[in-house]
C-alpha cells in the first residue's frame, strides 16, 4: 500500500474564473459556459477538442448532462462528482489521473455552484431522509466550536483570541479588495469586525466566508505536452485526499484544536512532492478559509506553524500578501466568495496567476521565485470532514 | 399486597411569575409562580421525565406488563402516545398500552384500574401542558408536569405506600370544556361545578372510607386535585376540622397541572408522609376518584416535588408566550427542518428513543449513534449495546448558533464526553447562553425537537445537571 503521487506528469494549461457574486442574472450553465469558454479561448480551443470532462457541483445539478447539455458536448465522458464542499478540488483531481493513466490526452473539470437561488442565506444542505435525530446547526457554528477548544488549550485569552480571528478576516478582506473577480471588495479592520454581532459562538457574520455564485476551469493535459498549449504550464506536484471516518464525533479525544484530515493529506502531499520545510519552500498557499477559525489551525495542521503558535504567527503578519509565507492572497473563501463546487479550483486559479506572475500588482507577492504554491481544500465539519491538499510548481523536475 | 412502588412528580426548569403577566398585561396575574414546560417539552416528554425518575426506585423496567398515559394535550389525534412512552423506557415489548384520555380525569381512572389489576407492575403515567388565552385563569392557574405512578404487588419490589381501599363516583354535568387543539378553555359558572364536586367529593369519601373500615380521624393527610382552587372545600373544611392535614395543591409554586396533578399531588403526599401514616389522594375531575393508602418505611427515589419547587429558573413572559404560541414570533430565515423517516425512525429506535449506542467490546470504544465497525481497531460487528440516557457527560466544547432553525432560536450546542466513555454532539437544553461553559456537567433528556408535516420528532438534549450551573463560579 501507499500513495506515490504524480508529480510532474500532468500539467495545467489553461484556466478560467468568473467573478464570484450575487448573479441573480446567470444561471448554472451561464457560470458553466462563461469559465469553460475562457479556459478554452486563452489557448484556441473548442469544447470539441477536450477529450473527457469533470463536473464539480455540490448541489447545483445532477449527472455529467449538468455540464453536457449546456455545452452540448457530443460523445464524450462527462462525470459529476460531488465531495462537500472540496468538490472542486476532486473534480480537477479525477481529471488529472486520467491524463496521468495515459487514457485521455486532454481533459477539462469545471466547478460551478449556484447557490443564490435557494431564497435562504449561506448554504443549506438538501436533506437525505433520517430518522431525525440530527441536528442541523449551521456550518459556522460547527467551526465556531475550535474557538472555546483552541483557547482552553492553548491558554489564549478568548478576547485575544477574538481578536486574532478578525485579524485573519481583514488580512483576506485585504487581499480580496484588490481582486477584481472577489465577492467582497472592501478592506475591514480589526476593530469594525470586532464590533460585529455574534451570530455562532464569538464568530460574527465577518467570520464567516462569503456565499456566492460562480465557476471555474481548468483544462489539464499530459506534462510534454504542455508546451503545445502554453510557454508556462504548472505542473502537478501533489495530489492527496483523505475523507474522515467521523471518529471526531465520537473520540473524546479529539479536541477540537485540530483537523487530522487536513494533518494527513498535507503529510501526503509534501511527501509527493519532496517538501520538507513548506514555510520556507512554499510561494503561497490558498486554504480553505471557510471561517476564520478554520484558517487558523489549518496553519498548523498545513506545518506552517507550530501547534498553539498560529495566533500568534497571525498576529505577527507571516500570512500576509507580503509575509513569509502569504496565504489566501485573493480574498480566500472569506472575500472572494464561496460557490462550492467551483471553489477549489478558485484556489488553484490564484497559484496559476501568481505562479505565472500575473497577478494584479497590487495583490502580487514577492515570493513567487520559490516557485511552488499549495491549495487546500475541506469540506463537512470539525470532527468529520473531507480534505484536499494539491501542489503545484512553475517548473518541471 | 397491592400498592405503589414507585412515583414521581416531575417539574420542568422554567417558572413564569405570575406578576409578569400583569405587567404585560395590565390584568391581575396573581401571585406566586407557575411552572412552565420548556419549547421543546410536550406532555410526552414530561411524562417519560416522570417515568425516568420514578423508575430509579430499583424496579426492575423489564417487570413492567402495562403502560398508561394520561395528557388533555394529546400529541397526535389518530395515534397513541403511550408507545413513545414505552419506546423512550425501553419497555419488554409485551407491554400492553394504554392512552387514558383525552381528559381531566384519565390519570385517576388509571391509577384506580391499576391498583385493582392483576398485572404485576403497572405504570401509570401522565404529562399536561396547560394553556389558556393570555391573561386568563388557565394560564396563570395552570402549570406543566409529569407524573408516574408505578403501581405493583409487594413481591416485585418493595411498596412504599400499600393500598387500603377507595371509591368514585361519577355524575354528568358541564363544567369546562375544550375543543382538540384549542388554546382556550371554557368553564360554566364556576360555583355550579364547585358544588357538583363538593357533592361528589363527599359521596366517593364516605364510600372509600366504608371501603376501608376506617374514619376520618384515621387519615393522617389527604392531597385533593381539582381543576378549581375550591371544588372539594366543604371535604376539605370537613377534614380540617378531624385533625386532618390538607396538603398544599401547589397552586402557588406549580399551578393546576391538569391530568398530571394527581400523581403529582400523590407524589408530594407520598415524599411529606411518615411509615404507618394513612393517607388519601382525592382526585375531581367529571366525578371523584378516592385512593386510601398507609405509607411503609421504604425510602422513595428523588428528588422530591418540594426540592424540584425550589430549583425553577425565571422565564420572561413574552418567552413564555411564543413558546406556548399564543404569541407567534418571527423564526430565522433559514429553511425549516424536514420530516423524519418513519422507517429509519423505526428502524433505529433503540438509538433515537432509548439513547443506547454500541460499545466495542475489544477497546471498550463507545460509539453514539450506534455502529457496526469500531473507529478504534475497526472491528467488525464485535459491540455490545451501551444504554447512555442514565450516564452524565461534561462539556468538551460549545456554541450558540443565533442563525440555525430552531422553535426558540439560539440554538446552545456543546460537545458532549460521557463520563464513562463515549461523546456525541449535542443540543442544550434548560440553560441560559451565558452559563454554558467547558467543563459543565450535563445529564441526557428526553425531548421534542421539533414538528414537521404533523410528525412530533423526539430525541435527547443534554441540560446541566441540576445545580450544576453557577456552581463553578461560587467556588
Amino acid at each position: 500500500m501507499g500513495s506515490h503521487g504524480i508529480a510532474d506528469r500532468v500539467a495545467i494549461v489553461s484556466m478560467g474564473c468568473t467573478t464570484f457574486r450575487e448573479h441573480w442574472d446567470r444561471g448554472v450553465d451561464d457560470l458553466a459556459i462563461d469559465a469553460t469558454v475562457e479556459a478554452l479561448d486563452a489557448i484556441g480551443l473548442r469544447p470539441a477538442d477536450i477529450d473527457a470532462w469533470w463536473l464539480g457541483t455540490a448541489q447545483s445539478g445532477m449527472s455529467g448532462i449538468t455540464l453536457a447539455a449546456p455545452l452540448k458536448l457530443e460523445g464524450v465522458p462527462v462525470t459529476r462528482v460531488e465531495n462537500y464542499c472540496a468538490t472542486g478540488s476532486e473534480a480537477l483531481r479525477q481529471a488529472c489521473y486520467a491524463v496521468a493513466s495515459g487514457a485521455y490526452d486532454i481533459a477539462t473539470a469545471v466547478g460551478v455552484e449556484k447557490v443564490k437561488d435557494s431564497g435562504y442565506q449561506g448554504l443549506n444542505a438538501f436533506p437525505i431522509p433520517n430518522d431525525g435525530t440530527q441536528r442541523t446547526l449551521t456550518a459556522a457554528a460547527m467551526f465556531s466550536l475550535v474557538a472555546p477548544a483552541y483557547a482552553e488549550k492553548y491558554d489564549v485569552d478568548p478576547h485575544e483570541l477574538r481578536r486574532t480571528l478578525a485579524r485573519i478576516a481583514s488580512k483576506n478582506h485585504s487581499n480580496g479588495a484588490r481582486n477584481p473577480r472577489a465577492q467582497f471588495r472592501r478592506e475591514m479592520d480589526v476593530d469594525a469586525i470586532c464590533a460585529m454581532p455574534e451570530v455562532a459562538g464569538m464568530l460574527s457574520v465577518f467570520d464567516c466566508a462569503g456565499v456566492a455564485d460562480g465557476a471555474a476551469s481548468v483544462v489539464v493535459v499530459r506534462a510534454e505536452d504542455a508546451h503545445r498549449y502554453t510557454d508556462s504550464p504548472i505542473y502537478v506536484k501533489a495530489l492527496s485526499f483523505v475523507a474522515g471516518n467521523g471518529s471526531g464525533l465520537l473520540d473524546p479525544d479529539y479536541d477540537y484544536t485540530h483537523f487530522p484530515e487536513c494533518e494527513t493529506a498535507a503529510r501526503d502531499a509534501y511527501a509527493q512532492a519532496g517538501i520538507t520545510d513548506p514555510r520556507r519552500e512554499l510561494a503561497m498557499a490558498e486554504v480553505h478559509d471557510c471561517f476564520t477559525p478554520t484558517e487558523l489551525v489549518l496553519m498548523e495542521d498545513l506545518g506552517f506553524s507550530e501547534r498553539g503558535r498560529a495566533w500568534q504567527d497571525c498576529e505577527a503578519g507571516v500570512f500576509d500578501l507580503h509575509g513569509d509565507l502569504p496565504v489566501n492572497t485573493d480574498g480566500g473563501l472569506k472575500s472572494f466568495g464561496h460557490p462550492v463546487g467551483a471553489s477549489g479550483l478558485r484556489m488553484l486559479f490564484e497559484c496559476w496567476l501568481q505562479l505565472r506572475g500575473e497577478a494584479p500588482e497590487d495583490r502580487r507577492i514577492l515570493t513567487a521565485d520559490r516557485g511552488l504554491a499549495l491549495t487546500h481544500n475541506l469540506g463537512g465539519y470539525p470532527g468529520e470532514m473531507v480534505s484536499f491538499v494539491g501542489i503545484w510548481g512553475s517548473e518541471r523536475g | 399486597m397491592r400498592g405503589i412502588i414507585g412515583v414521581s412528580g416531575h417539574l420542568p426548569h422554567w417558572r413564569l411569575d405570575r406578576s409578569d403577566i400583569a405587567a404585560v398585561l395590565g390584568s391581575k396575574g396573581g401571585a406566586g409562580t407557575r411552572a412552565v414546560a420548556s419549547y421543546d417539552e410536550d406532555p410526552v416528554t414530561l411524562g417519560v421525565a416522570a417515568a425516568r425518575a420514578a423508575l430509579r426506585c430499583g424496579v426492575d423496567p423489564g417487570s413492567v406488563e402495562s403502560l398508561s398515559f394520561a395528557t388533555t394535550a394529546s400529541v397526535y389525534a389518530e395515534k397513541s402516545a403511550a408507545p413513545l412512552l414505552h419506546a423512550a423506557l425501553r419497555l419488554p415489548s409485551r407491554v400492553a398500552t394504554l392512552d387514558a384520555g383525552p381528559g381531566l380525569r384519565g390519570a385517576a381512572s388509571a391509577l384506580r384500574n391499576a391498583l385493582r389489576s392483576t398485572d404485576p407492575l403497572v405504570a401509570v403515567i401522565a404529562g399536561d401542558v396547560r394553556t389558556g388565552l393570555a391573561g386568563s385563569t388557565d394560564e396563570s392557574g395552570g402549570g406543566d408536569a409529569g407524573s408516574a405512578v408505578l403501581v405493583g404487588d409487594d413481591d416485585v419490589a418493595p411498596l412504599v405506600a400499600e393500598h387500603l381501599g377507595g371509591a368514585s363516583a361519577t355524575h354528568e354535568f358541564l363544567d369546562r370544556w375544550r375543543a382538540p387543539g384549542e388554546l382556550r378553555v371554557h368553564a360554566w359558572e364556576e360555583r355550579f361545578g364547585q358544588q357538583r364536586y363538593d357533592e361528589l367529593a363527599l359521596d366517593g369519601w364516605d364510600r372509600a372510607l366504608g371501603d376501608c373500615g376506617l374514619s376520618d380521624s384515621d387519615v393522617a393527610r389527604v392531597a385533593v386535585s381539582s381543576p378549581h382552587p375550591r371544588a372539594g372545600a366543604g371535604l376539605a373544611k370537613r377534614l380540617g376540622a378531624s385533625g386532618v392535614e390538607v396538603t398544599d395543591r401547589l397552586d402557588r409554586s406549580v399551578g393546576f397541572t391538569g391530568a398530571a396533578h394527581p400523581g403529582l399531588l400523590l407524589a408530594d403526599l407520598l415524599e411529606r408522609s411518615a411509615a404507618g401514616e394513612v393517607v388519601a389522594l382525592v382526585s375531581l375531575a367529571d366525578g371523584a376518584d378516592v385512593t386510601l393508602l398507609r405509607r411503609t418505611d421504604t425510602a422513595l427515589a428523588g428528588p422530591s416535588v418540594a426540592e424540584q419547587v425550589g430549583l425553577g429558573r425565571p422565564l420572561p413572559y413574552g418567552k413564555y408566550l411564543a413558546w406556548r404560541g399564543v404569541l407567534p414570533v418571527q423564526p430565522p430565515n433559514r429553511p425549516e427542518p424536514a420530516r423524519m423517516s418513519a422507517a429509519a425512525a423505526e428502524r433505529r429506535g433503540e438509538w433515537k428513543y432509548g439513547f443506547v449506542g454500541t460499545r466495542d467490546r475489544s477497546s471498550g470504544a463507545v460509539h453514539l449513534p450506534p455502529a457496526r465497525v469500531s473507529y478504534r481497531g475497526q472491528a467488525v460487528d464485535d459491540m455490545d449495546a451501551a444504554p447512555m440516557a442514565d450516564h452524565r457527560a461534561t462539556v468538551a466544547t460549545f456554541t450558540v448558533d443565533s442563525l440555525a432553525y430552531s422553535p426558540s432560536p439560539p440554538v446552545v450546542f456543546a460537545v458532549c464526553d460521557f463520563d464513562d466513555g463515549g461523546r456525541l454532539p449535542l443540543e442544550l437544553t434548560d440553560v441560559a447562553a451565558a452559563d454554558v461553559h467547558i467543563g459543565l456537567p450535563v445529564e441526557m433528556t428526553f425531548r421534542r425537537i421539533g414538528t414537521a408535516d404533523g410528525i412530533a420528532n423526539y430525541f435527547w438534549k443534554a441540560r446541566p445537571v441540576p445545580g450544576a450551573v453557577g456552581v463553578e463560579e461560587a467556588d
